[in-house]
């Protein structure tokens, strides 16, 4: 992968960047609170389908993991594998999380990739399907991707860093049908999750 | 069901893992966590699984100890209860030069904040020493507790730092 420097039209906080440009979780309209499968459930490890992004099941979807992520606490993002849809749609919202820098708000997006990735950073995490476990797990703090947007079918390419960044990948991995546990830093890196008091 | 600890310990050689879990596997004693490692290259596993009667697991693993090299006990543990609520989850580290009482003196600094040791592992390498421990720690214990622990570090001359292990769900 290629590092980022060089070209100020990938800076996150650019004006030049469009980023998800006039989308808005609103144009998805209202979606329904749905359940949210665990491992070891088959469709978490199969590789999700690439999806019209414009077809009236993608948007049901995209709206629908917008509706159960914001139901549930602390979940700042939510892939189709996760509520049982094999498919590559997943939503994302960092706002207000401490460690977000680049924030790009509530959003959905379709078969998304990974066009740049860098300055990789070990962190802990944790999985709504994955509810017993953390692990130590290295991302990309800094990020482009590419997919196209859930309704308008508008290709974007999201440049982001941080938490955010880290979230996407933990998205688009759960599209792929890989877990955190794929990804885990060593034998001694995976941790029973707490129970907070 | 009865739960079992078992530990396996002496000198390393490829295969141990999977002997020790073929014959486990043989009695239908379920394995359910473990841990392995090597320390000061000697092989050192403990597990828990679920099935028969520690005698029958004993002597089913007996013929692995039979040449001297390798050392199996079997026990009878009684299963946990309900998991008490934790408190919030730190990493302790600390490094420097080797000298008798580091673990005992700043594992004391963690008990007597009521910090709880989840996870530990420490490694002498040269003259270099090595503690990393997961702690769980009353809410709010941590500013104070670092300033503990620095004067402890202080005193046998080791750096120490304590940093959140809070994961994120994402």
């Amino acid at each position: 992968m290629t590092g980022l420097a060089g070209g100020s039209e990938l800076d996150p906080r650019s004006e030049t960047y469009a980023g998800l440009g006039d989308w808005t979780p609103e144009l998805l309209g209202a979606g329904r609170v749905v359940p949210v499968v665990s491992a070891p459930h088959p469709v978490l490890s199969r590789s999700g389908a690439e999806v019209d992004p414009t077809a009236e099941e993608t948007v049901r979807l995209a709206a629908d993991l917008i509706a159960t992520m914001r139901v549930s606490p602390g979940c700042v993002g939510l892939a189709a594998p996760q509520v049982g849809v094999g498919a590559r749609v997943f939503a994302v919202d960092v706002t207000g999380h401490a460690k977000a820098v680049t924030v790009h708000g509530t959003f959905a997006l379709c078969n998304a990739r990974v066009v740049e990735a860098t300055r990789w950073k070990a962190g802990r995490e944790g999985c709504m399907s994955v509810p017993d476990l953390t692990g130590d797990v290295k991302r990309a703090s800094r990020l482009v991707v590419e997919a196209t947007l859930p309704g308008s079918g508008e290709l974007v390419r999201l440049v982001t860093d941080g938490f955010e960044a880290r979230a996407l990948q933990h998205e688009i991995d759960h599209c792929a049908g890989l877990l955190f546990l794929d990804r885990v830093a060593g034998a001694h890196a995976i941790y029973q999750r707490k129970v907070y008091l | 069901m009865n739960q079992l600890a078992i530990t396996v310990i002496g000198r390393d050689r490829p295969g141990i893992v999977a002997d020790v879990a073929e014959v486990l596997a043989r009695l239908g004693a379920n394995l359910t966590d473990s841990t392995m490692t090597r320390l000061r290259g000697h092989f050192a596993m403990t597990l828990v699984c679920v099935g028969p009667a520690a005698a029958e697991v004993e002597a089913a693993l007996a013929p692995l100890a039979a040449d001297g090299q390798l050392l199996a006990t079997v026990r009878a543990v009684t299963p946990d209860g309900e998991i008490a609520p934790a408190g919030e989850p730190y990493v302790m580290a600390v490094h420097g030069a080797d000298r008798m009482g580091i673990v005992a003196a700043m594992t004391r600094v963690l008990a007597d904040a009521g910090g709880n040791v989840t996870d530990l592992s420490t490694r002498l390498a040269g003259s270099l020493y090595v503690v990393v421990a997961e702690v769980d720690l009353p809410p709010g214990a941590a500013d104070t507790l670092a300033g503990r622990l620095a004067d402890a570090a202080a005193g046998l001359g080791v750096e120490v730092t304590l940093r959140p292990a809070e994961p994120d769900l994402l």
